[in-house]
């Protein structure tokens, strides 16, 4: 079998569970879609939508695929959202290819984000993980950061991310990990394993794969606390522990 | 009249998508609750998508005293749908939904594609849940049914007031690079735009075979396509996978639908259902 032993999570407290119900879908036009290295920056006009708490996600419709796709968003400038994707598969290649001028749907913000009242906060990403660290670092005032890319190139994505230490494989993130921080952390799923371990109190943010985003498909199920559950809706930022 | 299909919408977590239903289906219920398939379990297609939930659900208990009082809320009529492993679990289920105000409708599921089914034959499964309960019970039925009009007048013979045409049909996707079943249970339910011709055709076939109420489901993504169903025979349509990517498809579609009969000078759905059989009868299966 295939199967990995499931990971150890658990729903945080319910201070940081947002509502809900800001969320809202609309035909947003595309701006522009600039490379960071090997990753797409989309950036839309906002519309009419909240972009929500960090770590918050969106259902991208990805032109020509039966599906959106789920994406964190990544910054929140004025009147704008931005979202950085990685193509890897048919809907992020999709999505990769928009132009300016072209309109998307998008909806969201939807699940759960981050829980902003740390006192010593220490983002930590890896790859792609990256992408919703910039909007958390303002937010919380641009605390430090460690990030960690499989080459230089897709180490170019830290230059979203303030006060940030890169490193690149073979080094690993959770070799810079020190203690006495609040960590916040985003990445594949074996470095959120790892960070764990050194940090039980961390948030972490999680990935499946979602086809509504909602609570609708019962897709994204993962185990948490023994017993699975949708992703979307416990998550995708769960407490550690 | 315009559903959800079974498992493809929670109407708690979003009952703003619920509202724009005339009828909410819930998910399968079966005996005790059950945690579902592990994942993945959902993988996009060309043009659809595979699951393999796996009938996740709160058991029936979980259901009655939990799940059922908080739906009614909504204030629109209730489809409960029962799934199961025997004919005894679908009675059992029946007899305690009997009784319970908030369903309109049952809805046997016959035919889930992520579990191993019954051993009784769908008449079989109706003819046993038949005395338990006054409600209307719709017999759904998978596409891949050998003789699927024979299915259906079995089912009619045995007691079903409706249809529910049709379920997801199983399929299977690989990985790109690894070739290896991309679900956890590498078998899954297809569903979506891929699915329509072939519910089309169950609906067309059923229609003649039976005269039931028919419940028309299988890649609805337009009013244009709930119009097509109608025009099969189904008197209602239920949307599914296009929920996922639109949530806002209960509105749309019912707005697309209208304009559709409008332009055909079509007073209302009962107005288009069996169209497409007015040119006589055609021998089909």
């Amino acid at each position: 079998m295939r199967r990995r032993e499931a990971p150890r999570r658990r729903f945080g407290d319910a201070a940081h569970r947002s509502s809900g119900r800001l969320r809202r879908r609309e035909r947003l036009t595309v701006i522009a879609n600039d490379a960071v290295g090997p990753y797409s920056l989309i950036r839309v006009e906002r519309g009419g939508l909240e972009p929500g708490r960090p770590g918050q996600f969106f259902m991208l419709e990805a032109p020509g695929r039966p599906l959106p796709r789920a994406m964190s968003l990544c910054q929140a400038p004025a009147g704008q959202l931005t979202f950085l994707l990685e193509a890897v598969g048919p809907g992020t290649r999709a999505l990769a290819a928009v132009q300016p001028g072209e309109e998307i749907q998008v909806f969201g913000p939807l699940g759960n984000g981050f829980r902003l009242q740390v006192e010593r906060p220490l983002l930590v990403g890896g790859g792609i993980g990256v992408a919703p660290l910039p909007y958390l670092s303002q937010q919380l005032g641009g605390p430090p950061a460690i990030l960690g890319f499989r080459s230089e190139w897709h180490a170019e994505a830290a230059a979203l991310v303030p006060n940030a230490q890169v490193v690149v494989e073979p080094t690993l993130v959770t070799e810079l990990l020190t203690e006495g921080h609040d960590v916040l952390a985003c990445g594949p799923e074996p470095m959120l394993e790892a960070v764990r371990e050194l940090a039980p109190r961390a948030q972490l943010a999680w990935e499946a794969p979602m086809a509504c985003g909602y609570g609708a498909c019962y897709g994204c199920s993962v185990e948490i606390e023994g017993v699975l559950q949708r992703l979307c809706v416990a998550g995708p930022v769960l407490e550690a522990a | 009249m315009i559903l959800n299909a079974s498992g493809c919408l929670d109407a708690l977590e979003a009952p703003e998508v619920a509202r724009g239903l005339d009828a909410f289906v819930t998910k399968t219920v079966t005996p005790q609750p059950r945690e579902g398939n592990r994942p993945v379990r959902i993988a996009e297609t060309e043009v659809g998508m595979l699951n393999s939930i796996g009938l996740e659900n709160p058991g029936i208990d979980g259901l009655l005293s939990d799940k059922l009082p908080r739906l009614a809320e909504l204030g629109l009529p209730l489809w409960v749908s029962v799934g199961g492993f025997a004919a005894s679990d679908y009675a059992e289920i029946c007899a305690a939904l009997d009784d319970r105000a908030e369903v309109t409708t049952i809805e046997l599921n016959l035919s889930c594609p992520n579990v191993d089914e019954a051993p009784e034959s769908a008449a079989e499964i109706v003819a046993a849940a038949r005395p338990e309960t006054r409600k209307p019970l719709y017999a759904k039925l998978s596409p891949a049914a050998t003789d699927l009009p024979e299915t259906a007048r079995a089912v009619q013979s045995a007691g079903a007031d409706g249809l529910s045409l049709v379920n997801t049909m199983r399929g299977l996707a690989l990985e790109e690079k690894t070739l290896q079943p991309r679900l956890g249970h590498e078998l899954g339910g297809y569903s979506g735009q891929g699915l329509k011709p072939i519910a089309l055709a169950a609906v067309y076939q059923c229609y003649r075979a039976t005269g039931l109420p028919i419940v028309g489901m299988g890649g609805i993504t337009s009013g244009r396509d709930a119009l097509e169903f109608l025009a099969a025979g189904a008197r209602a349509v239920a949307l599914g996978t296009i929920l996922f990517a639109d949530p806002e498809a209960p509105g749309r579609v019912r707005r697309e639908l209208a304009e559709e009969l409008d332009a055909r000078g079509l007073a209302g759905t009962e107005a288009a259902t069996g169209l497409a059989h007015s040119r006589g009868p055609v021998h089909v299966a």
